[in-house]
C-alpha cells in the first residue's frame, strides 16, 4: 500500500495532515495491520493538553492493547466520535473515516516524511 | 529350594501390587526407551544429568516422604482421616452455609472428568459446553444482582471485595485515598480488605451504616462497601446511603447473598455500581473454606474495568452463534502490570455447579429454598421472644442474633453437644444460621441449648402461622430473574443430565486427549485422588468450625505443609492461597513486610524478566511494588549484563527479582545462582515462581539453590484438576527468615504465624476440601516415584522437541540442547512464508481431534508444548504425528497447491454441518475432516472459527434472548 505523501509520519506509526490551523492525526495502514481487528478505541478528551511522546489513549485489538502516543504537544479539539462507536473503522480506512483525533499544537514532536517512514517499516 | 527361581517376587512386591507411579506415568519401559533413543540418552538418569545444571543440580537427592502407598491404601489413610473429621449442623454463617448438592450434579459434575479435567477455555471451538455454563452462570449472577454484567467467577467473597474496592478506585474520579466499609461486614473480608489495601496505600475507614446515612465519615472517599444482608444477619434499606455515596462522588460496592437476593430487591435496583459475593449455597459444599465461586457484576460503563474471565456471545465463520471469552486485554497476560487484576486460574468448575443448581432448580425452586431459610429463621427468633430471649435485629433474611448475657459459650457448649454449630458472637451473643437443610427439629435443638424446654416453647406450627416474614416491605423483590429458558427445561433428572451431557460432549478434556497446554502441567488426575473430595466428612465441614472438628484434614494439611516444605527445600509452607496468582500475591507482601521490618521500606522495586507470566507483573503491583523489566537475551536467557545493571541502579531500592525457573522458554538457565546472589548482595529477595516446578521435584530445590519464595501450583505439579479454569491452590514456601510473614486468619489463630500479613483469602485454609488430591498424589508416588515423574516429563518434552524440531524448530534450549518440561515451537518464518498463523494450526488441530498447546505465550508467533509425564508414547506419536502432517498442509499452501484463503487451514476448524451440502473448496471434505484417515479417533468440534473480533466490538455476556435463535 503506497503512503499519501502529503502526511507527516511519526515512528509510533502515526500519521499527521495540517488542517486550517490544526492537526488531524491517525494511525498508518502499517499499525492497524499490525495491530488486528480493533475493537476498542480510548481517545482524551477534547480540550484536553497533551504532550509529544506521552500516552494519551489506547487501542484495543482481541488480543493486545497499544498506546496511542501524542504526536505533539497541544490542545485536543476534536476527537473522532464514529471510531469510538465503531473501531473497525480504523482498520478499514486509517488514513481516511478512521482518524483519531484533532490537535492545535504548541510544539512539534520529531516528525518523519513519506519516504522516511516507509523506510522505517520497511525492514 | 529348587523352585525358587531368579524371578521370584516376594510376598511384600505382591501384596503393593502394581504401584501407583506405573498407573501415573504414561510411557511403559520399553516405549520410555524408545523415546530416550530419539533424544539420544541412555537413561532417565543421564538425560537429569545432561538437562539440569549442575550447579543446582542434587545429586541422588532423597526427599524424606513416606513410603509410596497403593491407591487402596492411601484412600483407607483418608477413610481414617475423614474419620477424625466431625461436621456438626453448621449454623455459623458468616458467609458458609450448608447446601444440597443435587446428586445428579455431584456425580455429572464435580466428579466426572469431562467437567473437571478441561483447562480454561483458550480453544472456545472445542470448549462451547463449559462456556455456554458459564453463560448461564453470568445470566444467573446479573439476574440477581440487578446490574447487566457479571463475569464468570471470582476466587471468594473476600477476594472479589477487595477487588470491588480496587474496580471503583481505578474507574472513579475521586482523589481521595479512603475507602468506606460497613461495620457489618463479614469479619474476613473486612481482614482480607485490610490487608490488600495496606500496600496501595488505600485508607479503610469502618463505618457503622445502622442507621443510614449520617454513619458516613464526614470528608472525601473514593468508595464504599455496604453488606446485604450484614454479617449479623441484619437487614437494611441501603438506597439512600446509595444515593448519597453517588451525591459524594463516589461508588458503591455491595456485597450481596445471591440466595437472600431471590427475595429481596436486587443490588442494582437501588443504585450499586458493583456488586460481589459468593454462590457457594448454591450446592456448593462448603469444604472447610473452599474452594467456591465467588462472583463479581457491574453497571453498564463498568465492564471494562472487570477483572477475570468474561464469557461473551459471537458467531462462527458460519454465522452461527458461539461462546467464547471477551474483552481480554483487560486481564494479566495481556496488560500485565496495568491489568485490572492479577487473577488468572478462577473457580470455573464451582461456578458450573452453582449455575447448574439455579438451572435444575429454577426460579421457582429457589425461590422455594430462599423462604425454606427464612420462614426457619423467622420461626427461631419468633420462638426465642415467645420465650423472652431477645432477638437483636427486627429485619433479616436467615440469621438470628440472641443477647443472652454471660451465657454465649454455654449456649454454644451445648449446642455443639447437640451436634450444632453455632457463631459466638461476643461473650453476650449468639448468631444462629439457617439454610437449606435446616428444619423444625434442628430448631427444637436448638432452641434446647439455649435451656429452654417445652413448657417454655410455642407449637412449632402455630408459631410458623402467626409469624410474619422478616423481610421489611421496601425490600421485597418485585422483579423477575432467571426467565431465560434455560433455567425452566431442566427440572426433570433425566432432562438435566442429558444437557450435562451435551455440554460435555462439545468440550475437550484430559478424558478425550491430551491437553500438552505448556505452563499448564495437564497431567493425571487420579481418580482415587479425586475421590475423596466429596466425602461428606471433608465437604460438609464449616471453614470457622472449631478446628477440633476438623481434625483429620488439619493433619492433610499439615502432613501437605511438610511435604511441599521436603520437596521444595524451604522452612515452611502456608496452604491459603487460592491460586498461583494469590500465591504471588503472598508471597510478595512477605518479602514486603520483611523489608518493613528491618526499616528499609523504600525497597519497593521489583525486577521482573520479559518473559514473565502476566500475573507475575499484576501481582507485584497489588503489593505495592514497582515493575522494572529485565531484558532476555537472543537465546531466552535473563540479559546478565542488564540484570547487572539494574542491580546496580537500584542498590537502595530493590526489593526483589521475581523468575521462573525453570524459566518460561522451558530452559533452565544455568545462570540462576548468579542471578540470587547478585539480587542477595543488593539487599533484594529472590521470588522463583514455581508453576513449572513438575521439571525440578527430586533433582532440585529452590529453597536450597538460593530462592527466598515460591508458590507452587498444586493445580499443575500436584494434580489437583483443573476444572476448566479453577479451582486451584497456590501455596508458597519460604524460607525460615520470611516465616513470621505468611498469611494469617482472623478467625482460625493456627492457620498463620501471629505476626503475619493478614489473611490474602476468604478462608483459613484456602481450598482446603481438594488438598486431599495432592496429599493423595504425593503419598502414592513417594520419593522416587515423584523424581521418575519429573524425568518423564522432561523426556516427554525433549522427545517431542526432537521429533518436531525439523518441522517447526525448537526456539530455546538450555546448554546441552535439551528442554525441560516444554518446548516451544517458532512458528514465525514459517508464518511469513505461507501466511498460516499459529490460531490456524491451533484450530486446525482441532480437526485432527487434538487440543492445541499454548498460543502466543511467552513467545508471539509460538507454540509451547508440555506434554507431562502422563502421556504414552502413543499418545505422544499422535500429537507429533498430526503437527508433521499439518506442516505438510502448510508447505502445500506456501507452494501455491493450495490457495492462501482456501485451504484447511485458515478455514479449521470443521464442523460436521459444514460438510454436508454444496462443497466448493480447494480441499476434499476427508482432507478437511479425516485428514489421517477414516480410522482416525475424531472429535468433532460443535463450531466453526469463532470471530473473536466482532464478539468484543458488541459486547453480550448474558444468555442471549430467545429470538437470537431463531433463524
Ligand atoms: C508461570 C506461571 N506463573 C503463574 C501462573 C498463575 O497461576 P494461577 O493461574 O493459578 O493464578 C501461571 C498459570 O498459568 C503460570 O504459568
Amino acid at each position: 500500500m503506497s503512503l499519501p505523501t502529503h502526511l507527516h509520519y511519526t515512528e509510533e506509526h502515526e500519521w499527521l495532515e495540517e488542517r486550517d490551523g490544526t492537526v488531524r492525526v491517525g494511525v498508518t495502514h502499517y499499525a492497524s495491520e499490525a495491530l488486528g481487528d480493533i475493537v476498542y478505541v480510548q481517545l482524551p478528551e477534547v480540550g484536553e493538553q497533551i504532550t509529544a511522546g506521552e500516552s494519551c489513549g489506547e487501542l484495543e485489538s482481541t488480543k493486545s492493547v497499544s498506546d496511542l502516543f501524542a504526536p505533539a504537544t497541544g490542545e485536543v479539539v476534536a476527537v473522532n466520535e464514529s471510531v469510538v462507536d465503531d473501531p473497525s473503522l480504523v482498520n478499514a480506512d486509517p488514513f481516511g473515516d478512521g482518524w483519531l483525533l484533532e490537535l492545535r499544537v504548541s510544539e512539534n514532536g520529531k516528525l518523519l516524511t513519506a519516504e522516511q517512514y516507509a523506510e522505517l517499516t520497511s525492514g | 529350594m529348587t523352585d525358587m527361581s531368579n524371578d521370584r517376587i516376594p510376598l511384600a512386591a505382591l501384596e503393593h501390587g502394581t504401584p501407583f507411579a506405573d498407573r501415573h506415568v504414561g510411557p511403559m519401559p520399553a516405549e520410555l526407551a524408545r523415546m530416550l533413543d530419539v533424544v539420544g540418552v541412555g537413561s532417565l538418569e543421564e538425560l537429569g544429568q545432561h538437562a539440569v545444571p549442575d550447579g543446582i543440580r542434587e545429586r541422588d537427592l532423597q526427599m524424606t516422604l513416606p513410603e509410596p502407598a497403593t491407591e487402596a491404601e492411601a484412600l483407607d489413610e483418608l477413610h481414617d482421616l475423614a474419620q477424625r473429621c466431625r461436621p456438626h449442623a453448621e449454623m455459623i454463617g458468616l458467609g458458609y452455609y450448608p447446601t444440597i448438592t443435587p446428586p445428579v450434579i455431584r456425580r455429572n459434575v464435580i466428579e466426572n472428568p469431562a467437567w473437571y479435567t478441561a483447562y480454561t477455555p483458550y480453544q472456545p471451538e472445542i470448549s462451547q459446553g463449559r462456556l455456554e455454563a458459564l453463560l448461564n452462570f453470568q445470566t444467573m449472577v446479573a439476574d440477581l444482582t440487578g446490574v447487566p454484567v457479571s463475569n464468570s467467577s471470582m476466587l471468594d467473597e473476600s477476594t472479589a471485595a477487595s477487588e470491588g474496592m480496587t474496580l471503583v478506585r481505578r474507574a472513579g474520579r475521586a482523589k481521595s485515598p479512603r475507602f468506606v466499609v460497613d461495620t457489618d461486614t463479614l469479619p474476613q473480608t473486612i481482614s482480607v480488605l485490610r490487608t490488600r489495601a495496606e500496600p496501595l496505600g488505600i485508607e479503610v475507614v469502618m463505618a457503622d451504616l445502622s442507621e443510614g446515612v449520617d454513619g458516613l465519615p464526614e470528608g472525601e472517599f473514593f468508595g464504599a462497601l455496604l453488606a446485604y444482608p450484614g454479617a449479623s444477619g441484619s437487614l437494611r434499606d441501603h438506597e439512600a446511603v446509595i444515593a448519597e455515596i453517588h451525591r459524594r462522588g463516589a461508588m458503591a460496592v455491595v456485597a450481596a447473598d445471591l440466595l437472600a437476593l431471590t427475595l429481596l430487591r436486587a443490588p442494582g435496583e437501588i443504585g450499586a455500581d458493583v456488586v460481589v459475593g459468593t454462590t457457594q449455597r448454591f450446592g456448593v459444599p462448603m469444604g472447610f473454606g473452599g474452594p467456591h465461586a465467588g462472583y463479581m457484576a457491574v453497571r453498564q460503563g463498568l465492564e471494562r474495568q472487570l477483572p477475570g474471565r468474561l464469557v461473551g456471545v459471537s458467531v462462527d465463520a458460519d454465522g452461527d452463534q458461539a461462546y467464547r471469552l471477551a474483552l481480554q486485554t483487560r486481564e494479566q497476560h495481556i496488560r500485565r502490570e496495568k491489568a485490572t487484576s492479577n487473577i488468572c486460574t478462577a473457580q470455573v468448575l464451582l461456578a458450573v455447579v452453582a449455575s447448574m443448581y439455579a438451572v435444575y432448580h429454577g426460579p421457582e425452586g429457589l425461590r422455594a429454598i430462599a423462604a425454606r431459610t427464612h420462614r426457619m429463621a423467622a420461626v427461631l427468633a419468633a420462638q426465642f421472644r415467645h420465650a423472652g430471649i431477645e432477638v437483636v435485629h427486627e429485619d433479616f433474611f436467615d440469621t438470628v442474633v440472641t443477647r443472652v448475657p454471660g451465657r454465649a459459650d454455654e449456649v454454644i457448649a451445648a449446642a455443639k453437644r447437640a451436634g450444632i454449630n453455632l457463631r459466638r458472637v461476643d461473650a453476650d451473643h449468639v448468631g444462629i444460621s439457617c439454610d437449606e437443610t435446616t428444619s423444625r427439629d434442628r430448631l427444637a435443638l436448638v432452641w434446647q441449648a439455649f435451656g429452654l424446654d417445652t413448657a417454655d416453647l410455642a407449637d412449632v406450627d402455630d408459631l410458623d402461622a402467626r409469624t410474619p416474614d422478616a423481610l421489611p416491605k421496601a425490600l421485597r423483590r418485585t422483579s423477575e430473574y432467571l426467565t431465560h429458558p434455560v433455567f425452566h427445561q431442566h427440572r426433570s433428572e433425566t432432562s438435566l443430565l442429558r444437557y450435562l451431557r451435551r455440554l460435555s460432549d462439545s468440550d475437550v478434556a484430559l478424558d478425550r486427549s491430551m491437553i500438552p497446554l505448556g505452563s499448564c502441567t495437564m497431567k493425571l488426575n487420579a481418580t482415587a485422588e479425586m475421590e475423596p473430595i466429596t466425602w461428606p466428612a471433608f465437604a460438609e465441614l464449616h471453614p470457622f468450625a472449631p478446628a477440633e472438628d476438623a481434625e483429620g484434614l488439619l493433619q492433610v494439611v499439615s502432613d501437605l505443609e511438610g511435604w511441599l516444605a521436603e520437596i521444595t527445600g524451604y522452612d515452611a509452607v502456608s496452604l491459603q492461597p487460592n491460586a498461583g496468582s494469590q500465591g504471588e500475591f503472598a508471597g510478595l507482601l512477605a518479602i514486603r513486610a520483611y523489608h518493613h521490618d528491618r526499616g528499609e521500606s523504600e525497597r519497593e522495586v521489583c525486577l521482573i524478566p520479559a518473559s514473565a507470566h502476566g500475573t507475575n507483573a499484576a501481582s507485584a503491583v497489588m503489593a505495592g511494588l514497582r515493575v522494572v523489566v529485565v531484558r532476555c537475551d537472543d537465546s531466552g536467557n535473563i540479559e546478565m549484563d542488564h540484570l547487572r545493571e539494574l542491580v546496580e541502579k537500584h542498590r537502595d531500592d530493590l526489593a526483589a527479582i521475581m523468575i521462573t525457573y525453570p524459566s518460561t522458554h522451558g530452559v533452565y538457565e544455568d545462570t540462576v545462582q548468579d542471578v540470587c546472589g547478585l539480587v542477595h548482595d543488593a539487599g533484594g529477595q529472590v521470588y522463583v515462581d514455581g508453576a513449572n516446578l513438575n521439571a525440578l521435584i527430586g533433582l532440585a530445590r529452590m529453597g536450597k539453590f538460593g530462592s527466598d519464595v515460591s508458590h507452587l501450583n498444586l493445580h499443575k505439579t500436584f494434580c489437583i484438576p483443573h476444572g476448566g479454569g479453577g479451582p486451584g491452590v497456590g501455596p508458597i514456601g519460604v524460607r525460615g527468615h520470611l516465616s513470621p510473614f505468611l498469611p494469617n486468619h482472623p478467625l482460625q489463630p493456627q492457620a498463620g504465624p501471629e505476626t503475619g500479613v493478614g489473611p490474602i483469602s476468604a478462608a483459613p485454609w484456602g481450598s482446603a476440601s481438594i488438598l486431599p488430591i495432592s496429599w493423595a498424589y504425593v503419598r502414592m508416588m513417594g520419593s522416587d516415584g515423584l523424581r521418575r515423574a519429573t524425568l518423564t516429563a522432561v523426556a516427554a518434552a525433549n522427545y517431542v522437541a526432537r521429533r518436531l524440531d525439523e518441522y517447526f524448530p525448537v526456539l530455546y534450549t538450555g546448554s546441552g540442547g535439551f528442554v525441560a518440561h516444554e518446548c516451544i515451537l517458532d512458528l514465525r518464518s514459517i508464518t511469513k512464508d505461507s501466511g498460516v498463523s499459529v490460531e490456524d494450526v491451533a484450530k486446525r488441530l482441532c480437526d485432527y481431534g487434538l487440543h492445541a498447546p499454548t498460543m502466543s505465550f511467552p513467545v508471539a508467533g509460538t507454540l509451547m508444548v508440555e506434554p507431562t509425564e502422563s502421556e504414552n508414547l502413543a499418545e505422544l506419536d499422535r500429537f507429533c504425528d498430526a503437527m508433521i502432517a499439518i506442516r505438510a498442509e502448510i508447505d502445500k499452501v506456501a507452494a501455491g497447491q493450495w490457495p492462501a484463503d482456501d485451504n484447511p487451514l485458515v478455514h479449521a476448524p470443521h464442523t460436521a454441518a459444514s460438510l454436508v451440502g454444496e462443497w466448493d473448496h480447494a480441499y476434499g471434505r476427508q482432507e478437511a475432516a479425516y485428514p489421517m484417515g477414516t480410522s482416525m479417533a475424531k472429535v468433532w468440534p460443535p463450531v466453526r472459527r469463532i470471530d473473536g473480533a466482532r464478539g468484543d466490538r458488541n459486547l453480550v455476556c448474558s444468555c442471549p434472548p430467545l429470538s437470537a435463535y431463531e433463524e
